[in-house]
């Protein structure tokens, strides 16, 4: 039913369209209307993570470990909740740096090593290529069983063929050529790919949908649902381990090892790296990403377990490999249609890997293992010559070719006995060792190049023994007793049981070595070696991204004509994007000045970042340096360029923070130059109302004075009476200026104080009698309230007894003549013994209850109602008891009478005595 | 967050769930680790949503 051109059609028409797609998106991008400016895009370009190892793979893991597939998902979302801390940093730097790759990314990092380039070149090549080989095999695994449809055979039946018969062989070559044709038609070497991530976009929603398709139909077609394929799966002998994890099922250390590796594989493989951080178009877009792309890897697992339960209860027995359930239940089924639409699925996880990892591995290849060779040895080839454009893309299509057929190589030689997952982790293994570097890289300033090279190396040659060579010694490439007695027979070797280290699986051993090699040699070398200039740079630009302009602090000088760096660019840009380049530098001082002119250092920067988003930085700076005659710095001056920008940027904030103190000194200087103007103005007003105070009573005198003076033939009852009025003045007079002196000298500290034992009860008493004479004059009840006993209080009896009568005075003042009535309390209040003198006179307004504490303020509408009084007692009473250590205050509303209170503590340490008489 | 993550998905709460035993038909572990990774990625969208 499905005969081979019925699927050789199907394919190919299938990579016509991704061909359209990409062809479209470019020509979008050409016209300025980019289709993949958008987060949605972005995540489900990302999603080129889930390979023909998600979509064949997990299935055959989950059929065999049972949870044991999840990390490897898991792992990137954790990664993601840091994005905003790792992932976005390392866009902020690659977009400024014009990074290329992840190759370029470390040696940009470390003084634009090429060394570590090549290295970190090789080891992505070297670790990647069993990767590549996975999907060789998924893709002709996949076709021959679509092939013999409706027949169930298992990939192992087939029999070995020899090369030019080999289905992976022509599937290589066809995806050379294929990638070729996406990644590399172009002339332009520029770093992004618009059309490329449109179609990688595109391929994540068929590999999603056609998952989903077989997942559904597996789970409700095949079985009543959930809960029926769960029960069934529980049935089968030896299921047990699938449901937990632990010591039955996958181990805890295994499954922490793998989720740990998955983070650093979403950051570090060169086509994670290419889509997430070369491709971004704008850093934004990672906001929300960060979640959907983790949504994404959920849905796609969501029926990983239940084909892979659904494949065991179905097909146990018929020899299927649990890698390719995905397929066998269709085809068990009879469903031909989904079948191949599930083989669709598996196509495009694959070819969107193969695509973009190629295409990464590729630039990696040409801008910093073969370009800086080239370079090095004869320079003037691309320097003059022809279009070193075409260079470059003829050696990246040779990496195209090279890299499909090494995977290709392994895939014979090691893929053929082992399952899709442990070759992919085998992978994520070897990337994993960039993760020193890299985030070292980031957040560490002290990350040395030497320290890298070693980490890499060392990580690196671990790898390679632990993991690699078991792998070829498994699929008897090498002998058998290399794993079991160690190399020549030393036991203490034993690849996967390195110095006895046993009882972790082979992963977990390999990544525990590496690790450990890795990391160590990073830090301490990079603890004992010396950073060179250029390294002291870029480790300044790398970790201090966000706290720079985009032009960041230059380290190099050199001298070149603007038309010579036109030129320069010209050859790998062309003569329109160069000028355009050029034009893009406009320095504040204006244009970045005309042919014959001496570029400033500013547009050399420019040009070799616009370089090196073509060729890389480490091969941008050597072809510079063709046209540059560069005076180097010495380390001195970039210690003291740094130096400087480090001090300008803590002066600044000095600066800032001095302000901000100079701002609250004026703020408080404000505050007490009006505070002190309003000092003055009371105190003018408190001399001319103690003036007019004094006049009144000095005015009438003097009028009596003069009628007695001028009548001396007045009765002598006349006369009686006006010497009485005279009295009664002098006697006003005389208490006015007491006040007077009394408050001054409170208010300057200069008053006597007496302490001793008080008791209030005998004290609110005497002063009640004391005034009783004045509250039968005004016909004015008087009720006190003592209660049976209270502490004695320290405190001033004078002083206290002339709160209380000034109190009393007051409110025998404000009663109404014959319906008047004060209530006075003496209360326990917690450590303070209260009073309360309560009247029912008109009341004060809320707005005049603070005024009348002040000098001369009375309660009263105006001057012309001011009730007898000096208007100085309330403000001597608080003074009192404020010095006291109490409380004076006032609770009154208009028609509702005033209480006045205050409050004094009982335990209060007689301070107040020890200040004697002073 | 991930360091929230980190603990959900890992010894020791994993092997709390590590048991035979079904949430409506589904086995625990799955049910666990699945719900517990929507809830993670919900609270990443809020989180991203919240800082704009």
């Amino acid at each position: 039913m499905l005969a081979t051109p019925v699927i050789l059609i199907v394919s190919f028409a299938y990579l016509g369209l991704l061909f359209a797609i990409a062809h479209y998106g470019d020509r979008r991008a050409a016209a300025g209307r980019s289709v993949i400016a958008s987060p949605y895009v972005y995540a489900l370009s990302l999603a080129v993570y889930a390979t023909s190892w998600t979509f064949y793979g997990s299935v055959g893991r989950a059929a065999h470990t049972g949870i044991g597939f999840l990390p490897i998902y898991l792992g990137p979302t954790l990664m993601f909740a840091l994005g905003l801390l790792v992932l976005r940093k390392i866009i902020r730097i690659s977009k400024a740096n014009r990074i290329t790759s992840i190759a370029d990314f470390v040696a940009s990092r470390y003084g634009k090593s090429a060394l570590l380039g090549g290295l970190v070149t090789v080891i992505a090549v070297i670790g990647i290529v069993p990767y590549i080989s996975l999907q060789l095999k998924a893709i002709s695994d996949t076709f021959s069983i679509v092939q013999h449809h409706p027949d169930l055979i298992s990939p192992a039946d087939l029999e070995s063929a020899s090369l030019f018969a080999d289905k992976a062989f022509y599937v290589a070559l066809l995806l050379a050529a294929f990638t070729i044709a996406f990644g590399t038609r172009m002339l332009d070497v520029s770093e992004r790919h618009e059309g490329l991530v449109a179609a990688i976009a595109f391929e994540s929603i068929v590999k999603l949908v056609a998952f989903l398709c077989v997942g559904l139909f597996v789970t409700f077609g095949i079985f009543g649902g959930f809960g029926d394929l769960f029960e069934r799966a529980a049935a089968l002998p030896g299921s047990g381990h699938l449901f937990v994890a632990g010591e039955e099922g996958t181990g805890y250390g295994e499954l922490l090892w793998l989720t740990v590796l998955s983070m650093l594989a979403i950051l570090l493989l060169p086509r994670q790296f290419q889509i997430a951080v070369v491709e971004n178009v704008d850093e934004r877009h990672l906001s929300r990403a960060v979640w959907l792309f983790p949504l994404y890897l959920l849905a796609i697992n969501l029926f990983v377990l239940p084909i892979a339960l659904g494949g065991l209860v179905q097909l146990q027995g018929t020899g299927a490999q649990a890698d390719y359930f995905v397929l066998a239940l269709p085809m068990a089924e009879g469903q031909g249609a989904l079948t191949l639409f599930a083989y669709l699925g598996g196509l495009s996880a694959a070819t969107g890997m193969v695509i973009v990892e190629t295409i990464a591995l590729s630039t990696m290849v040409s801008n910093n293992l073969i370009v800086p060779v080239l370079l090095r040895r004869r320079a003037a080839r691309l320097t003059e010559g022809r279009d070193p454009r075409r260079l470059i893309l003829r050696i990246r299509r040779g990496t195209i070719v090279a890299v499909l057929l090494l995977g290709y190589a392994y895939f014979r030689a090691a893929g053929e006995a082992t399952a899709l997952v442990a070759i992919g982790l085998l992978s994520f293994a070897a990337v994993a060792q960039f993760a020193p570097a890299v985030l070292g890289g980031i957040f560490w300033k002290g990350g040395s190049r030497n320290g890298a090279l070693a980490g890499l190396a060392a990580g690196f040659l671990v790898w390679l023994y632990t993991l690699l060579l078991p792998s070829f010694a498994r699929s008897d490439w090498l002998p058998g007793s290399f794993l079991d007695d160690g190399p020549f027979g030393i036991a203490l070797l034993r690849p996967e049981e390195l110095f006895g280290l046993s009882g972790l699986d082979s992963i977990s051993h390999g990544m525990f070595w590496s690790m450990l090699v890795n990391v160590g040699f990073y830090v301490g070398v990079s603890l004992f070696s010396r950073q060179d200039a250029v390294e002291l740079g870029q480790a300044a630009r790398f970790v201090d991204v966000f706290r720079q302009t985009p032009e960041g602090p230059r380290f190099w000088r050199g001298t070149a004509t603007v038309a010579e760096l036109e030129a320069l660019l010209a050859r790998f840009r062309g003569a329109q994007r160069a000028r355009a380049a050029m034009a893009e530098y406009a320095p504040a001082g204006g244009g970045g000045g005309y042919d014959g002119a001496v570029a400033e250092p500013g547009l050399v920067n420019h040009v070799e970042t616009v370089l090196a988003g073509s060729i890389g930085a480490v091969s941008a700076r050597v072809m510079l340096a063709t046209v540059v005659d560069e005076e180097p710095l010495g380390i001195d001056e970039v210690m003291s360029i740094l130096d400087e920008t480090s001090q300008v940027i803590a002066y600044s904030h000095q600066l800032e923070r001095k302000s901000r103190e100079l701002e609250a000194a004026t703020a408080e200087l404000q505050a007490a130059n009006e505070r002190l103007q309003e000092l003055d103005r009371l105190k003018d007003d408190f001399i001319s109302t103690v003036t007019h105070e004094l006049r009144t009573p000095l005015t009438s005198m003097r009028a009596f004075s003069e009628i007695l003076l001028d009548n001396p033939e007045q009765p002598a009852d006349e006369r009686e009476r006006f010497l009485r009025i005279l009295l009664e003045e002098i006697g006003r007079l005389t208490r006015l200026i007491n006040q007077v002196l009394d408050l001054s000298k409170l208010e300057s500290g200069r008053a006597e104080w007496e302490i001793e034992e008080v008791d209030l009860r005998k004290l609110v008493r005497d002063s009640v009698a004391a005034t009783a004479q004045l509250f039968r004059e005004r016909e004015t009840q008087v009720d006190l309230r003592l209660p049976e006993a209270v502490p004695a209080v320290a405190t001033d009896r004078d002083r206290v007894k002339q709160v209380m009568l000034n109190l009393l005075s007051n409110a025998a003042k404000f009663c109404e003549p014959g319906r008047g009535r004060v209530v006075v309390e003496l209360s326990a209040d917690g450590d303070a013994l209260r009073v309360d003198v309560r009247d029912n006179g008109p009341g004060i307004r809320l707005e005049d209850q603070e005024l009348i504490f002040e000098k001369f303020r009375q309660g009263g509408e105006d001057m012309t109602d001011r009730p007898p009084g000096t208007g100085l007692g309330l403000p001597i009473s608080r003074e009192i008891v404020t010095y006291l250590g109490g409380v004076l205050w006032v609770e009154s509303a208009p028609g509702r009478g005033s209480t006045f209170s205050f409050k004094l503590p009982v335990a209060r340490a007689p301070t107040v005595a020890l200040r004697g008489e002073g | 967050m991930a360091f929230l993550g980190f603990l959900l998905f890992n010894y020791p709460l994993l092997s709390l769930f590590s048991t035979e035993g079904k949430v409506l038909g589904i086995p625990v572990l799955y049910a666990y680790l699945f719900s517990s990774w929507a809830l993670l990625i919900a609270l990443m969208a809020l989180a991203m949503r919240r800082s704009g």
